[in-house]
């Protein structure tokens, strides 16, 4: 089995009409089929790390949505699972987050450690 | 003349919406020429690239009719991959990923892909030499 490091990039990508965000999604399903993955946030993808984020109230008309998405439970749930969920340090520096942000159990990387992080993988797959 | 090795490519977006479609099906067509096989895994929008009801349309800006317009379709290009793949003794397994399709209403399309989900994709990816993704931006 593969070592698999799925880097996500782009963020808030139809995450209302998901309820998910579809790269995270995709690797908690590889991860429920026996995937040895990991996740590596970087730039705007880094905010799915933090805290309490709260995407509900959204209604057009009558149609309200009950179910909204929660990223952030989600790499939760991830890193309960065994998923190392690695953050690019300066990425969230420069986006105003700070340790009190953040969630817990996230894996901090330099920009400089990710060759090396990129070469502890077989498979890298960037979103 | 089939090579035995299998690249599997992933691609996210909607048809008609950026040049990752046809980049990517530009990357099949090559490996499918070289006699590769090729696992494609549609992801998101990536499923109504295969969709049965597209049709062609005229041009009113250039007052051009259906004819000759001549406008290409996203299905009758993967329709032509999979000719392709048989010409060349390759294997295209195409993969629309079912709940990606259900929720766009997107199940009624050409002869040749299959339906399936994210465990294929890792099955295609552990068994292919190379993976690609091409994601939406």
């Amino acid at each position: 089995m593969a070592k698999i490091l799925n880097i996500v990039e782009t963020a808030y990508r139809g995450t209302l009409e998901e309820q998910d965000d579809t790269v995270l999604w995709l690797t908690h399903m590889l991860k429920n089929a026996g995937a040895d993955i990991s996740v590596l946030l970087r730039a705007n993808a880094v905010n799915y790390a933090v805290k309490g984020q709260d995407a509900s109230g959204l209604q057009f008309g009558d149609a309200k949505m009950t179910h909204p998405p929660e990223i952030d439970k989600d790499v939760e749930k991830m890193i309960e699972k065994g998923v190392s969920i690695y953050i690019v340090e300066e990425d969230a520096q420069e986006r105003g987050l700070t340790d009190d942000d953040l969630l817990r159990g996230l894996r901090r990387i330099r920009r400089q450690g990710i060759p090396q992080l990129i070469d502890e993988h077989e498979q890298v797959w960037h979103w | 003349m089939a090579s035995g090795k299998t690249i599997t490519v992933a691609i996210m977006d909607a048809p008609y919406e950026s040049a990752n479609s046809t980049t990517a099906l530009r990357i099949v067509q090559s490996a499918l020429q070289k006699g590769h096989n090729v696992t494609v895994f549609a992801y998101e929008g990536a499923v109504n690239l295969t969709m049965k009801a597209q049709a062609p349309h005229p041009n009113p800006v250039k007052g051009t009719n259906v004819e000759q317009e001549a406008h290409p379709t996203t299905k009758d290009w993967v329709s032509s991959l999979f000719k392709l793949a048989k010409d060349k003794g390759a294997k295209l397994d195409w993969v629309n990923c079912g709940l990606c399709v259900d929720e766009r209403g997107a199940g009624d399309w050409v002869e040749g892909p299959r339906r399936g989900g994210p465990k294929d994709f890792l099955d295609a990816s552990n068994a292919s030499n190379a993976t690609l993704v091409i994601p939406t931006k």
